[in-house]
């Protein structure tokens, strides 16, 4: 794998020690290229959430490895000293719910991580201006979050999540409280903005509707992964082999 | 970089202003709390100074004539006013009392005066109308606060007095308006017995064998003249002469008369340190208690605004937000709810001070205080705030 994307290598997390020990995650392997959109599926339980964090570097992974593009960011602990701004510049969120900031307009919310990362207000929203209408949502760019729809406020924060140009994007569920047909749209804009900005995006998701999408998908059980084709198979078929 | 604070200030800004004004309220209390205290200051400063004296001539032994009683007999201040460096000497009466007028009661502090001009001992420094007193008997020259118009009848005691002038800031170190009256009708309200009571007194002067002795002629009669008679006064003030020391003529007067004097700073310890020393440490403490609920009030409206975010705060330390950054957007809300709160309670304050009974100085460099008080209280009521919000988990915005 060269350029941007995500590799991950024997990645396990444990949480407590003697008789409360539990391995939430006992040698997870992953990789997903620039450009591609994969998808992570897995009943309940099944360690999906903490895969999540540990690749958004939000909690500290037990062992394994994990490579960002070039750079590795984990390999039996941090090679990155600022999390912080590893998450603002690297790595980009789509939750279940959008999680706008509801007090500031479209576009300063989209903006923000720029100027965070210290980019100047001007050039933070001529670029997050550019993104918004990419994503069809330019003309909302002075309404507040409430003022939104669900699918508008979706694509605003998928906009945010990639205005820093991460080489990856997490997304939890971002299909969830959506309809059929707005579902597909999102996953439809992920896709486009994957190819777009090559970046690498990781689908949380039990939709239904969006599994078939797919052209690879991560089984996570028992805190290990399984990777399958996606691409045409019913969604039945994998949900019975997720409970297989 | 954007404001955070701000925006979500002018997102929730009817909210915010609404909050503000209702802290402001109570820094309007705190602050006018501070204003009585410097106005009872203030009163007894403005009775020193107007009084004209560079010293009070009192009984010896007392806190007279303003702190404790105290009575001289009125020809000392003929024996005073011979002394080195004494330019005028005035027997002075003060009485606090109620006075009726326009079929009311004002309470007022009476004050008996040598009929003069301006510059005497005693009398009122200015008039804003009418005429200093002329007259030798019920006459009055009352403090505007008393409600008194000129031609106005006032009853003290038993008898009636025509306001001839008004003077304003002439107040009691309670805040009571003065009312100047010539000496001796002053005398007379203070010493002088109602008719039952002197009716008592007689016979009761008449029953007692050593004043009513057959074979001494007119002693009854001369014992029951000095029983009605009133011959004391509460003080002398004294003016001095150009290039004496207070001090110097003090230990003089002191030392010849055997009374006890007070110099002007003297006086101004006995009013400010003794008199409303009680009433300070009262208002101290209000204003002790007032600032401990305006700091619990920023922090409960801090913590319960910050808490409302909590979700917003995880994303934006997921997405990469510092800590200062965070704590900083929590740091100027707390900080534009204490200013917004110091700028009503300063204009509420502002705005009813008039209409307290007693006069409230709101000082400028009470103000100033004040305002960093405020400003230190909401950071520190902030840091509760922003500890829980620092304490937020990123994950949390993740969920799982």
């Amino acid at each position: 794998m060269s350029g941007n994307g995500i590799v991950i290598e024997g990645l396990q997390k444990r949480y407590g020690s003697g008789d409360t020990l539990v391995d939430a995650l006992k040698g997870v392997d992953m990789q997903v290229a620039p450009a591609e959109v994969v998808g992570l599926v897995g009943p309940s339980g099944s360690g999906k959430s903490t895969l999540l964090k540990c690749l958004g570097a939000v909690i500290e992974p037990s062992a394994g490895r994990m490579r960002l593009g070039e750079e590795m960011i984990y390999d039996g602990g941090w090679k990155i000293r600022d999390l912080r701004a590893l998450r603002r510049d690297k790595i980009g969120f789509v939750f279940q719910a959008p999680y706008l900031i509801p007090f500031l307009d479209v576009l300063d919310n989209v903006a923000l991580l720029p100027m965070l990362a210290g980019e100047r207000n001007g050039v933070a929203r001529k670029r997050a201006m550019e993104l918004l209408e990419a994503l069809d949502v330019g003309h909302r760019a002075k309404a507040m979050p409430a003022q939104l729809s669900g699918g508008e406020q979706q694509r605003v924060a998928i906009a945010r999540a990639l205005v820093n140009h991460p080489p990856v994007i997490l997304a939890d569920e971002p299909t969830a409280p959506l309809d059929s047909q707005r579902a597909l749209a999102v996953i439809a804009i992920l896709n486009d903005m994957a190819r777009q900005y090559e970046t690498a995006i990781i689908i949380v998701t039990h939709d239904e509707k969006i599994i078939p999408t797919f052209k690879r998908i991560y089984h996570i059980r028992d805190g290990r992964t399984h990777e399958e084709a996606g691409e045409g198979k019913s969604p039945h078929e994998l949900i019975k082999t997720d409970k297989a | 970089m954007i404001s955070l604070a701000g925006r979500d200030i002018l997102h929730g800004w009817v909210r915010f202003l609404m909050t503000g004004f209702g802290l402001g309220l109570l820094i309007g209390v705190t602050l006018s709390m501070a204003g009585i205290y410097r106005g009872m200051v203030d009163d007894a400063n403005v009775l020193i100074d107007n009084s004209g004296a560079d010293l009070w001539v009192v009984q010896q032994g007392t806190l007279g004539p303003y702190a404790e009683p105290s009575s001289l007999y009125e020809d000392t201040y003929c024996s005073i006013i011979g002394m080195a460096g004494v330019a005028r000497a005035a027997n002075v009466t003060y009485l606090t009392m109620q006075v009726r007028h326009g079929g009311g009661d004002v309470r007022a502090m009476v004050v008996g005066v040598v009929p003069g001009g301006p510059g005497e001992p005693g009398q009122p420094g200015f008039l804003v109308a009418g005429r200093h007193l002329t007259g030798g008997h019920y006459e009055v020259v009352a403090d505007v606060k008393a409600g008194c118009a000129l031609g106005d009848t006032v009853i003290i005691r038993r008898n009636r007095f025509r306001v001839v002038g008004l003077t304003r800031r002439m107040v009691s170190s309670g805040g009571d308006p003065m009312l100047f009256i010539p000496l001796k009708d002053a005398q007379e309200a203070q010493f002088l017995k109602d008719n039952d009571m002197l009716l008592q007194q007689r016979r009761r002067t008449a029953q007692n064998p050593g004043f009513n002795r057959p074979n001494v002629p007119g002693l009854l009669d001369a014992i029951i003249a000095s029983q009605t008679t009133s011959l004391y006064v509460n003080a002398v003030l004294v003016q001095l002469k150009p290039g004496y020391a207070p001090e110097a003529v003090a230990k003089d007067i002191q030392r010849w008369q055997r009374l006890q004097v007070y110099t002007r700073s003297q006086m101004r310890t006995i009013l400010v340190d003794k008199l409303i020393a009680t009433s300070a440490k009262q208002i101290g403490m209000f204003l002790v208690i007032l600032s401990i609920v305006s700091a619990a009030i920023v922090a409960f409206i801090i913590y319960t605004m910050t808490m409302a975010k909590i979700r917003e705060i995880a994303v934006l330390k997921l997405i990469g937000t510092r800590n200062r950054v965070i704590a900083s957007m929590i740091l100027q809300q707390a900080i534009g709810l204490g200013a917004i709160g110091f700028v009503v309670g300063k204009i509420a304050a502002t705005l009813w001070s008039p209409f307290f009974p007693r006069y409230v100085l709101l000082e400028p460099g009470d103000a100033i205080r004040g305002f960093i008080i405020v400003m230190v209280i909401s950071v520190l009521a902030s840091i509760l705030a922003i500890t829980a919000a620092l304490k937020v988990d990123p994950a949390e915005a993740i969920g799982g």
